[in-house]
């Protein structure tokens, strides 16, 4: 199912900077880093989950890979059989071929349909720009998504109005597989959606994985769905990956303080079971202003003198025979290279 | 009833649905709540008999609304002459009508034109931002700070008074507010998902935002026009009124009401301004209805 060697996406050193404009002549006066450097691999077949608290970047991330927002800097690189693209440097023309394989699947599902459209209106333009000239066969087309996922056909001569949110997300990922891609973006994707719903939709991905041989980068604030769904776990805090590994080896083996901050506040529905919570004091820092040292430092419980000053790279440690990727000066494991 | 008979009857209604009876057959939505509309259907009716009568203002009177006729001067409403003389003896329903046809032209088409340049700017530069959108705000600034009644004086001292005058006038002072209205609509709206979606799948920045984004900003922009076509035929008949509009050989329901300057006339002869007056008053009325009623229609998001 997942291919080690052979990577979909490589993302090296991705930042993604929004300029802070103030006075009469908005001159920019800072810069907001909602992505500072981030470099990951998304091997093709897998479910990469990206986690994070609210406003670290994440669907940054998500929309940067898509080109939805441009890169300050960095190479988002798009290998398939052959070839090698750096999508980051193409100009609109040359990005077509690429959206067909990259979709995305958004969070909320009452502004990612078009109120004034018909789900064929809104599904149809995608189709016939991608060459697919005859109405009756963009017809068919969209029945057959629509069916794919669970909905009746007819339902594509129906306003989004007309249906529920869990309807309207399974609409949502018809219309991301409309152009067959390789990689889905799933941007918070069943945040929205109550829990009974979740896991029908969670399903759902699941089996149009399987039967398509999707790719997902798997964006989420919710660690119990990315334990169920995903192969490989990325955290993510203020713009930059803190722990990077296999979701099971996330879960038994903790590296960064930061993780385990976020594992520990996991709801466990067991009374017997006590488990310490470590309780991470206020917000994210501004990402105008990040901390000097590891941006993680003010909030972290083991923080010691060189993590005021000292960056940590994100360093790859063997653990169980696989990758484990953490970046923090406290981790006492011998290093792969 | 019992449970069981309710079960047959929505068991009923589900067969009916899928074997398609219930779909509605043909026709737009849109138009069919629009016609559910009283108040609508009230605007449409009034809105086609004033223009019919307008048009087919032949038909309905022999009398020609030019023609002096010096032993009829002053007349109230007879058999002959419905609506009464003007001070110069022409027949006042000829002028009404024949001055419809000039009035809604002014009205309608300086609304409608600047409607579509105003519309047309602000989607794409509301939608794409950066340099174009603030070259269009200032000009828009520009042109809205021009007090209209100066431009008009200008003009009719440079070219002199002409229909076609009147009408650039309004389009050019017109287009800023349709332009500012439908930018504010694009900035709000451009930041829904769905417009990110359509942006993943590489869509033309024109087809997003004319094709896809425009109908949900199309409510607010149908009664800007109806209102400003109200405005505009309010303006004609203001400026006519003052003597600035249509030149006075063309009757237009502005310079019908131009006699009513005098005090002498207000208080003796109401036949020469209260018809007309009427006229204007329902015409304006009706266009605001069918404002109102496309509003509720082209929202799919409101049932009714």
């Amino acid at each position: 199912m997942q291919d080690d060697q052979n990577p979909i996406l490589t993302l090296r050193d991705v930042k993604t900077y929004f300029p802070v404009k103030a006075g009469i002549f908005k001159r920019t006066v800072a810069h907001v880093k909602a992505v500072d450097g981030v470099s990951l691999d998304i091997y093709r077949g897998e479910v990469l989950g990206l986690v994070g608290e609210s406003g670290c970047g994440k669907t940054t991330l998500g929309k940067t890979i898509l080109r939805l927002v441009e890169a300050t800097d960095g190479d988002i690189t798009y290998s398939s059989k052959n070839e090698k693209t750096n999508l980051a440097g193409l100009n609109n023309e040359e990005m077509l071929p690429f959206r067909k394989r990259l979709q995305i699947v958004f969070q909320d599902p009452h502004s990612s349909l078009n109120p004034a459209f018909t789900i064929f209106g809104s599904l149809q333009d995608p189709l016939k720009k991608y060459g697919i000239k005859s109405r009756k066969e963009r017809r068919k087309i969209i029945g057959d998504l629509l069916e794919s996922v669970n909905m009746r056909r007819e339902y594509m001569d129906r306003y989004p109005h007309e249906f529920s949110g869990g309807q309207r997300q399974r609409i949502g990922i018809a219309r991301a597989l409309s152009v067959e891609p390789e990689l889905i973006v799933c941007d918070e994707a069943v945040s929205a959606l109550d829990v009974s719903i979740q896991a029908q939709v969670l399903q759902l991905l699941m089996k149009l994985k399987n039967e398509r041989n999707l790719t997902y980068l798997f964006i989420t604030h919710d660690l119990s769905v990315t334990e169920y769904i995903c192969d490989r776990i990325a955290v993510m805090y203020l713009g930059r990956i803190v722990e990077l590994c296999r979701a099971e080896e996330l879960y038994s083996n903790t590296l960064h303080p930061y993780t385990e901050a976020l594992l520990s506040a996991i709801p466990v529905a067991d009374l017997d079971k006590q488990t310490k919570r470590i309780v991470l004091e206020g917000d994210v820092p501004s990402p105008v202003n990040p901390p000097s040292g590891c941006p993680f430092h003010p909030r972290c419980h083991k923080a010691i003198d060189v993590c005021k000053t000292q960056v940590p790279d994100l360093k790859s440690y063997n653990a169980n025979g696989a990758e484990h990727f953490a970046s923090c000066h406290l981790i006492d494991l011998p290093e792969t290279t | 009833m019992t449970s069981r008979s309710l079960n047959k009857k929505f068991d009923k209604i589900l067969a009916r649905e899928e074997a398609g009876q219930l779909s509605s057959k043909g026709g737009s939505r849109a138009l069919k709540k629009l016609f559910n509309n009283r108040l609508a259907v009230v605007g449409i009716l009034l809105f086609a008999i004033i223009l019919l009568t307008a048009i087919f203002a032949p038909l309905i009177t022999d009398a020609d609304p030019l023609k002096i006729d010096l032993r009829n001067l002053s007349k109230p409403p007879t058999a002959e002459h419905w609506f009464g003389t003007d001070k110069t003896g022409r027949d006042i329903l000829a002028r009404v009508l024949y001055g419809g046809r000039v009035s809604i032209l002014v009205g309608l088409g300086s609304g409608i034109i600047s409607a579509i340049i105003g519309v047309l700017i602000g989607a794409y530069t509301g939608y794409k931002g950066g340099w174009p959108d603030i070259i269009a705000l200032r000009v828009s600034e520009l042109f809205m700070s021009f007090p209209q009644i100066i431009l008009v004086l200008l003009l009719v001292s440079i070219i002199g008074q002409s229909l076609i005058n009147l009408m650039i006038i309004f389009v050019l002072t017109g287009w800023g507010g349709m332009y500012r209205m439908t930018r504010a609509r694009m900035l709000s709206l451009r930041e829904e998902e769905y417009v990110q979606a359509l942006r993943s799948f590489g869509l033309s920045t024109a087809s997003i935002c004319y094709k896809h984004i425009l109908p949900n900003a199309l409510g607010p922009i149908m009664v800007n026009i109806t209102l400003s076509t109200a405005a505009f035929i309010l303006a004609e008949a203001g400026l006519s009124f003052l003597g600035l509009g249509v030149p006075a050989s063309i009757p237009t329901w502005g310079n019908i009401l131009n006699v009513a300057q005098e005090i002498r006339v207000l208080q003796n002869f109401w036949w020469m301004w209260l018809p007309v007056g009427l006229v204007i008053c329902l015409f304006v009325l009706s266009v605001n209805f069918i404002g109102d009623g496309l509003r509720d229609a082209t929202d799919p998001s409101q049932q009714g």
